[in-house]
């Protein structure tokens, strides 16, 4: 995991924790098998010998326990990292999150803050059926005062934990399962990112393409077919899905006049959902076609290959579906 | 060992007005709720005070406090000022939350006063994260984190337990055992009603304590406190206490019978430390009633000065919901 070989996306977030650790004493983690174990996902692995045990804790399955524990030291004056394993398993300590984490500073009048990180896995693809392979970045994005990110791409991967520790309000990191061995492409070169704004992937004319997380390289690749059939695509990474970029996204909308929403969440009451209607509100009139989404199918992630990819947004969807929206089907 | 009372009389006088303040000032925030200036919920304490009185009492201003959505007492305990928490019951941009929080969200930095909390139980895992901040950032802090029976239930009650014992944190955890979640009786909703054998089974030490007797109370908190600040982690008491009043304003209270509000009455902390003290000559005629008198003086002019205040205006309904800075951030680090 470490060594020769390009960065991949898990040895990316390592990182972005080992500069945390190392550059600032207020931080330390907390989370279900991050320290003797080496994290589930071996993004920890080798903090605990490198931090020891006092900020790399290890944590009994007591999801809202330690979650709610990571807020009171936020309010405190530390910059607690918690790691929730799974966002399937952030359900238990949902309460904590919306109730307390997102609703202190307002109730206080200001008078706390609460700048808490809150990392997890989302996403499926790894064949671990339905209570481990769901997509709830978007409940999320739906609570006022907290922040949502959702990196895509090797350098978020690495650069978007310092500006989130830096932030004073709780922030939720979404990492996609499928991508802790992806490797790029990457631009070593970049040092920093902002947690603010949606990024152009890849510049197109004809079509607009938004999309998040484990999606973005399906909506990439998707836009290499579609290249080839002279369809020109414009690849939105939305990054941040609390608060919305929608400026990025109308601009590229009333340029391209079409839109594609990728997600892999399920469609009702999504945050697919909620980026149509921003377009529908503010570039209506712009739309020389109608919107469309490709998002999961809406049942629990199912088990079985077959049934689990048929489930997700695969390429061959999103392609068919701009190309249906272009009338070349 | 703390088992000497401290029972002079400059002390005991201060413990019973105490308790009295939290009494009149609730009893005048019912006449504004009937006025309908309060409005929303109104959770009283009557009944519970010496709980507060005794356990804040024993804190130093470097420890932090997380209560309940029953926190009038607690917050008085603590020395917010009436006018503040009166304000903020009203609606105001003077309030101790700029009118967000009212009645259950009392908050106050000053005070390390972490509110005010209205989901049962929610309030233990906030409270080992204070502590285990404090200890990590080197602070000789304890914090107190109050709960009811109630909470019990909840499996946060025993998340938090758990982590606090098992990293030694500075947490004072008080169950005020007032018998009744809502209108749920303790022996309804649970087949082991001893409270306190739970917390132990945590491995802290955990007491019972009359939660109607100041002075046992203030005990109580000394030896649990003693233990904690030794740096032997955790200790839990389990005040024995009672509402007198409904869970909030009203309800019927078919859940209890009058002869057991009765019979609790008979143990009303106030009336008992009274009359403890003028048995033995501590409190002397005329002082009870100057005392009350002095009283209803700061709680006029609290609620005077709380009236004449702004409402906070809709202008600033989404301030503070995203925070551009850690306001409490000069002193942490």
């Amino acid at each position: 995991m470490t060594g020769a070989g390009p960065l991949t996306y898990r040895e990316a977030c390592r990182q972005a924790l080992i500069e945390a650790l190392e550059s600032d004493p207020r931080v330390f983690m907390m989370g279900e098998d991050i320290g003797a174990y080496g994290g589930c996902y071996a993004v920890t692995k080798g903090l605990l010998e490198q931090f020891g045990p006092e900020r790399v804790r290890d944590t009994p399955l007591a999801e809202s326990g330690f979650t709610g524990a990571g807020i009171g030291a936020a309010m405190v004056g530390m910059r607690p990292i918690v790691e929730l394993m799974t966002c399937n398993f952030s359900l238990l300590a949902l309460d904590q999150i919306m109730n307390s984490a997102a609703t202190l500073a307002h109730m206080s009048g200001g008078q706390f803050a609460v700048p808490l990180v809150i990392r997890m896995a989302t996403g499926a693809g790894r064949r671990v059926a339905a209570q481990h392979s769901h997509s709830l970045e978007g409940w999320f994005a739906h609570i006022p005062g907290v922040k949502v990110l959702a990196p895509a791409v090797i350098e978020d991967a690495r650069y978007m934990l310092g500006p989130a520790l830096a932030d004073p309000n709780p922030v939720l990191i979404f990492e996609h399962v499928m991508l802790y061995n992806d490797t790029g492409p990457h631009d070593p070169s970049v040092t920093e990112v902002d947690i603010s704004s949606a990024a152009v992937r890849r510049e197109g004319s004809d079509v607009t393409l938004v999309t998040y997380g484990g999606s973005l390289r399906k909506c990439l690749a998707a836009a290499g077919q579609l290249a080839e059939e002279r369809i020109s695509a414009d690849v939105i990474d939305l990054r941040i899905l609390r608060p919305l970029d929608s400026a990025t996204v109308l601009e590229s909308v009333r340029r391209t006049r079409r839109c594609v929403i990728v997600d892999e969440a399920w469609r009702s009451g999504s945050i697919a959902a909620e980026i149509g209607m921003r377009i529908a509100e503010e570039a209506f009139f712009d739309l020389d076609a109608p919107l469309r989404r490709v998002c999961s199918a809406e049942v629990p992630v199912p088990y079985a290959p077959a049934m689990e990819d048929a489930a997700l947004p695969q390429v061959d969807d999103i392609v068919g579906t701009v190309r249906q929206l272009l009338g070349k089907s | 060992m703390i088992d000497k009372p401290h029972l002079d009389r400059a002390h005991l006088l201060e413990m019973l007005e105490g308790m009295l303040r939290i009494r009149l000032f609730e009893a005048r925030c019912v006449e504004l709720y009937q006025a309908q200036k309060i409005l929303g919920f109104l959770h009283l304490y009557d009944g519970q005070e010496a709980v507060s009185v005794g356990v804040i009492g024993s804190l130093g201003p470097e420890d932090a406090v997380v209560a309940t959505y029953r926190e009038h007492g607690q917050a008085l305990a603590r020395g917010l000022g009436m006018d503040v928490l009166m304000a903020e019951m009203l609606g105001m941009e003077q309030g101790c939350c700029r009118g967000r929080g009212g009645s259950m969200h009392i908050f106050d930095a000053g005070t390390r006063f972490y509110g005010g909390n209205a989901i049962v139980g929610a309030g233990l895992p906030l409270a080992v994260g204070i502590a285990l901040g404090d200890s990590m950032m080197r602070r000789d802090a304890v914090t107190a984190c109050f709960f009811g029976d109630g909470a019990v239930d909840e499996g946060e009650f025993h998340e938090s337990l758990s982590l606090a014992a098992l990293w030694q944190l500075p947490v004072l955890f008080v169950c005020e055992n007032n018998l009744y979640s809502m209108g749920m009786a303790l022996e309804r909703a649970t087949a082991e009603p001893d409270i306190a054998k739970k917390a132990a089974a945590y491995a802290m030490p955990a007491e019972v304590v009359d939660g109607m007797d100041v002075v046992a109370v203030e005990l109580a908190t000394g030896r649990a406190l003693e233990h904690i600040r030794a740096g032997q982690g955790p200790a839990f008491l389990e005040c024995r206490t009672y509402r007198f009043r409904a869970h909030s304003m009203f309800d019927a209270q078919s859940y209890r019978t009058r002869e057991e509000v009765a019979a609790w009455r008979e143990k009303d902390p106030i009336v008992r430390l009274r009359g403890w003290m003028e048995d033995a000559g501590l409190l002397h005629e005329g002082e009870y009633a100057a005392m009350e008198s002095r009283i209803r003086a700061d709680i006029d002019a609290a609620v005077a000065w709380a009236e004449s205040g702004s409402p906070e205006s809709p202008a600033n309904l989404m301030k503070f919901v995203t925070m551009d800075h850690v306001p409490q951030e000069g002193q942490a680090s």
